[in-house]
């Protein structure tokens, strides 16, 4: 399973690798990487329809998490890939939009990665 | 003699005159007019009963006592050229009249000299009168013009006394004034103070959610990555007790990437809370050497995170050029903190403003611009927005204290008036260059 995550923060990078380093080991999931909702579209037209997983920052300099799930829903319709939010501004506002544009998932920061690890697990395995 | 009672009468009368004139009133009028019907009396019975032997004496007694009474008398000074004139006279009627009475044979012989005497001294005596009238007359003319004089100093006196108080009301007057005035000046300038200071805290508050967020993202590293650290920890005593020496090896260089980022992500929460205090402190004014970069960048994200606490659909693109070249740069770092602050705030408003009004969100994409350029005399910041720009008419407004174009409680006014404060204080400029509907964009050079 390939996993995107989307965030500015660069240090995200070593801390889900860190996190995840037993699943990456077992070869469980895959990570890779976007500073910016820009290079994540471009990473996902590279990608030849293979199925991803996106977890995105809502927050970001450019293009928002949000305006990024609404390209990614209106261009990928098969397989539709899952994304989920993660903000740390966990107000309604955001959570109610990013759910209209179809978001498949809502975590706030500081991420639980326990919690994230599980949902995960059922998004793989259902 | 008939005419010494009437010499006399007229004698009393001048008298009167005379003493009126010389403004010594009613002194000696009773004793005048007594003595006046007196002689009136005296003269009636002696034309009726023929009395003239015996009333000639009295005439003479008076005449001489009017003469040395008014000799004697200091208060009829003024009546001395009167008795002048009349003296001759009555020296020579008294003769006249004595010497028949002691013998009229030889009263014969100078009877005709005293009578030519008695003749000049009458002249003398209407001459005199003349000469004292006319004296008497001069004398009042001049009595008058003292009297004006007088008056007139007496109503210049008053007058004076009048603008005296007139001025000394006037000046108290402007005494109060003047320190009701300095009480204002001093309650405006602790207004301003005031305002000051809540201006900054106002830029404080919208700090607040921005400075919150850039704490929590570095802290969520720390809690993280110690976490983890924690974990791998326990991994490497399995490791240890199995004996895998490499593996082992390979926990420790991650522990200690790990341990380089929680310090990293610590200190930079720590700078974001100095940063946060020196803001609020109160300005030292010191100057100090200061990477300009670092500063510039560390307000851009806290003012972008302060407007994305607020509007929580905002967002912009930022683009920054950083001259590495600048090096440190003394400056008072809160101050250009605030300025800076100011002008981000103000840049990320103007392409929300914009991004408002706009329903086609892929044809405006909202872009702030900072940079740092290298001069030869000093450095420029350029801070440029692609928002609605300043109109033309509101250019020269915009440094004025209190001016604003924001809805009422949203902005003091005093944000750019305060920024262009703190770049003369450096001895810098800031300049403006905008165009409508499309940009502005704020130069400020600082000399080095």
């Amino acid at each position: 399973m390939k996993i995107l995550v989307v965030d500015d923060e660069k240090d995200m990078e070593v801390l889900f690798q860190q996190r995840f380093r037993k699943e990456i080991r077992d070869n469980e999931v895959q990570f890779a990487f976007a500073e910016s909702g820009e290079k994540a579209l471009y990473y996902l037209s590279q990608l030849n329809h293979e199925a991803v997983l996106i977890l995105s920052d809502i927050n970001m300099p450019g293009m928002s998490g949000l305006q990024l799930l609404e390209q990614i829903k209106q261009k990928y319709i098969t397989p539709p890939p899952v994304v989920m939010m993660i903000t740390a501004y966990g107000d309604p506002e955001n959570y109610n939009k990013a759910m209209t544009l179809g978001a498949d998932d809502f975590l706030t920061k500081p991420l639980d990665f326990n919690l994230l690890k599980e949902k995960l697990k059922l998004k793989i395995n259902g | 003699m008939l005419a010494e009672p009437f010499i006399a009468f007229f004698l009393l009368r001048d008298v009167r005159r005379i003493l009126r004139n010389n403004g010594q009133g009613d002194a000696f009028k009773e004793e005048i007019k007594i003595i006046s019907y007196g002689i009136g009396i005296l003269f009636i019975a002696e034309l009726i009963f023929h009395l003239e032997p015996v009333t000639k004496w009295i005439w003479h007694l008076l005449l001489f006592s009017i003469i040395i009474i008014a000799f004697l008398k200091e208060e009829l000074y003024a009546t001395k050229t009167l008795m002048y004139a009349v003296l001759p006279f009555a020296i020579i009627s008294f003769s006249k009249d004595l010497f028949e009475l002691i013998s009229a044979k030889q009263y014969k012989f100078v009877d005709n000299y005293l009578d030519a005497a008695s003749v000049f001294s009458f002249i003398w005596m209407i001459a005199m009168v003349f000469v004292s009238r006319k004296q008497q007359k001069a004398l009042q003319k001049e009595h008058e013009k003292t009297q004006q004089e007088e008056e007139q100093k007496k109503w210049m006196t008053a007058r004076k006394a009048e603008l005296e108080r007139i001025v000394e009301e006037r000046t108290s007057e402007l005494r109060q004034q003047k320190e009701q005035i300095e009480s204002t000046l001093v309650e405006l300038k602790a207004t301003q103070n005031q305002l000051i200071q809540s201006e900054k805290m106002a830029s404080l508050g919208e700090l607040t959610a921005g400075i919150a967020h850039e704490i929590q993202n570095p802290l969520n590293f720390v809690n993280n990555f110690s976490e983890i650290n924690t974990e791998l920890i326990d991994e490497m005593k399995e490791e240890i007790e199995k004996g895998n020496i490499e593996v082992v090896k390979s926990i420790a260089t991650d522990i200690r990437e790990n341990e380089t980022k929680i310090n990293h992500h610590g200190k930079r929460a720590d700078a974001i809370v100095k940063g946060m205090l020196q803001h609020s402190r109160k300005n030292t004014g010191q100057k100090e050497p200061t990477d300009l970069n670092d500063l510039a960048d560390e307000y851009l994200r806290l003012s972008y995170h302060g407007l994305r606490a607020k509007d929580k659909s905002f967002n912009a693109a930022m683009n920054t050029n950083f001259d590495v070249t600048i090096g440190k740069i003394s400056l008072v770092a809160q101050d250009i903190g605030r300025l800076l602050l100011n002008l981000f705030n103000n840049a990320f408003y103007a392409v929300a403003e914009k991004n408002k009004d706009i329903n086609d969100h892929s044809k405006y994409q909202p872009t702030i611009w900072l940079a740092t350029r290298k001069q030869e005399n000093g450095i420029e910041i350029l801070i440029k927005d692609n928002g609605n720009g300043i109109p033309k008419e509101v250019q020269d407004k915009i440094f004025q204290p209190f001016f604003t174009t924001k809805p009422t409680g949203e902005g003091t006014g005093l944000g750019l008036s305060l920024s262009y404060d703190i770049v003369k204080a450096h001895g810098g400029e800031l300049k403006l260059e905008t165009k409508e509907n499309e940009f502005t964009e704020f130069i400020i050079f600082l000399p080095i």
